[in-house]
């Protein structure tokens, strides 16, 4: 059985209105769960739970995380078609989102990759996950992607982000310690819509831009924003939890015309492959 | 960090206009060996900011980057090759980068630079 579905059995995400000391605990709880199937196989390609660097204050790979990195699984073969050579990563937390890519593209592509966060802890752990892989990357502490965001415009192939999405009070955001990990704001969007304003400069024209979000974040609104700037999307992976409604959607140059056959793997239950959002916006109203 | 890295960060405080290239101290550097990739060493050469990757290689003790290059010369294995070692096997594992406008330092620690900026920087 995929370890994905083993892991939804030990599902312990809290509501979206929980106080964030519950989260805490439920994140601590979820860890037991963890380390209950440590023993298991690597699956596919992506990070070896077991290898990832741990930290009270740095948050786990949970559902999000693992519905990332099977989104980029479920796109492997068209990634490594478009043969990115700089890829970075917004928010990498463990650094288990970024280390999954570097494996997935391993063989194919030599690519370089980079990973930001906001936490000194947190960029630590990453570099700890990637040593562990065996790979070499470099991590930057710093505020989304302040400092890297001149040199690199225009020049990332793929750009990965798992947003604090989740709604809580504003103050919250940014806060100390693992609460900045999940804490969005307003409609889980005040990270989000920062980091929306960057893409379009970052992206090299053939770029790819993948992120996380919730049904409380409004995906629809976000894909529409992005549209505005001239990005189609869709959803890779739809992935219904116990009390979080996760999609990856991914995000390319409208003007780059390209339809390739999509064929995702599905990735464990619940999980649905939709085809693109720009022509089938009228379908979004479910996310409401 | 790598070179690499070096000459994609840039000091971004509030009104700084020349924040870039940062200024390299250091007091740990280590030598990690990789796989050359001469695609991808092609695909970078002409994002690269050649003068301050030339002047960070030197500061980080590296003295056989040219200054001057044409890409005729990316054709060459032995260029590749001190090209690789400089972007790619050198890491500024303990020091310091310095913004040549105001001379802020940012750290790096255990091979991590930190780009955050003071409340009043922003």
């Amino acid at each position: 059985m995929d370890c994905v579905v083993e892991l939804e059995k030990h599902k312990t995400v809290d509501s979206l209105h929980s106080p964030s000391s519950l989260r805490i605990s439920r994140v601590r709880e979820q860890r037991k769960s963890f380390s209950s199937w440590q023993g298991a196989s690597p699956r596919r390609r992506s990070a070896s739970i077991r290898l990832v660097g741990r930290h009270p204050d740095v948050y786990e790979p949970c559902d999000d995380s693992f519905a990332l990195v099977d989104a980029l699984l479920a796109d492997k073969a068209n990634l490594v078609e478009r043969r990115p050579k700089l890829c970075l990563e917004v928010g990498c937390g463990s650094g288990y989102v970024i280390t999954s890519l570097a494996l997935i593209l391993a063989d194919e592509c030599h690519a370089q990759f980079f990973a930001t966060d906001i936490s000194q802890t947190a960029a630590q752990v990453t570099r700890e996950t990637l040593s562990a892989h065996g790979l070499q990357a470099d991590v930057v502490v710093t505020d989304l992607v302040h400092g890297l965001e001149k040199r690199l415009a225009g020049s990332v192939d793929v750009l990965l982000f798992n947003p604090p999405y989740v709604p809580t009070p504003e103050h919250e955001v940014g806060a100390a310690g693992i609460t900045a990990t999940w804490a969005g704001g307003d409609r889980g969007r005040v990270v989000i819509d920062r980091m929306l304003t960057m893409v379009d400069s970052l992206l090299s024209s053939k770029g790819w831009f993948y992120m996380v979000t919730l049904t409380a974040n409004n995906p629809s609104e976000i894909c529409q924003i992005m549209k505005k700037k001239g990005f189609a999307s869709r959803i890779v992976i739809q992935r219904y939890t116990e009390e979080e409604n996760l999609h990856v959607l991914k995000f390319w140059r409208e003007d780059l015309a390209f339809d390739y056959d999509y064929n995702a793997e599905t990735g464990g239950g619940g999980t649905t492959p939709q085809s693109s959002l720009s022509s089938k916006m009228s379908r979004l109203a479910f996310w409401r | 960090m790598r070179l690499l890295t070096h000459n994609m960060l840039a000091c971004n405080i509030k009104g700084v206009t020349k924040g870039f290239p940062l200024g390299i101290e250091h007091t740990r550097l280590e030598t990690k060996e990789s796989e050359l990739n001469a695609d991808f060493l092609r695909h970078i050469f002409p994002k690269l900011d050649w003068k301050a990757f030339h002047e960070a290689a030197q500061s980080v003790g590296v003295n056989n980057i040219p200054d001057q290059v044409e890409p005729v010369m990316l054709d060459d294995d032995e260029f590749l090759r001190k090209f690789h070692h400089a972007l790619l096997e050198v890491h500024l594992e303990e020091g310091a980068l310095i913004c040549p406008e105001t001379g802020r330092r940012f750290p790096v620690t255990k091979g991590v630079p930190n780009m955050l900026l003071n409340e009043d920087e922003v």
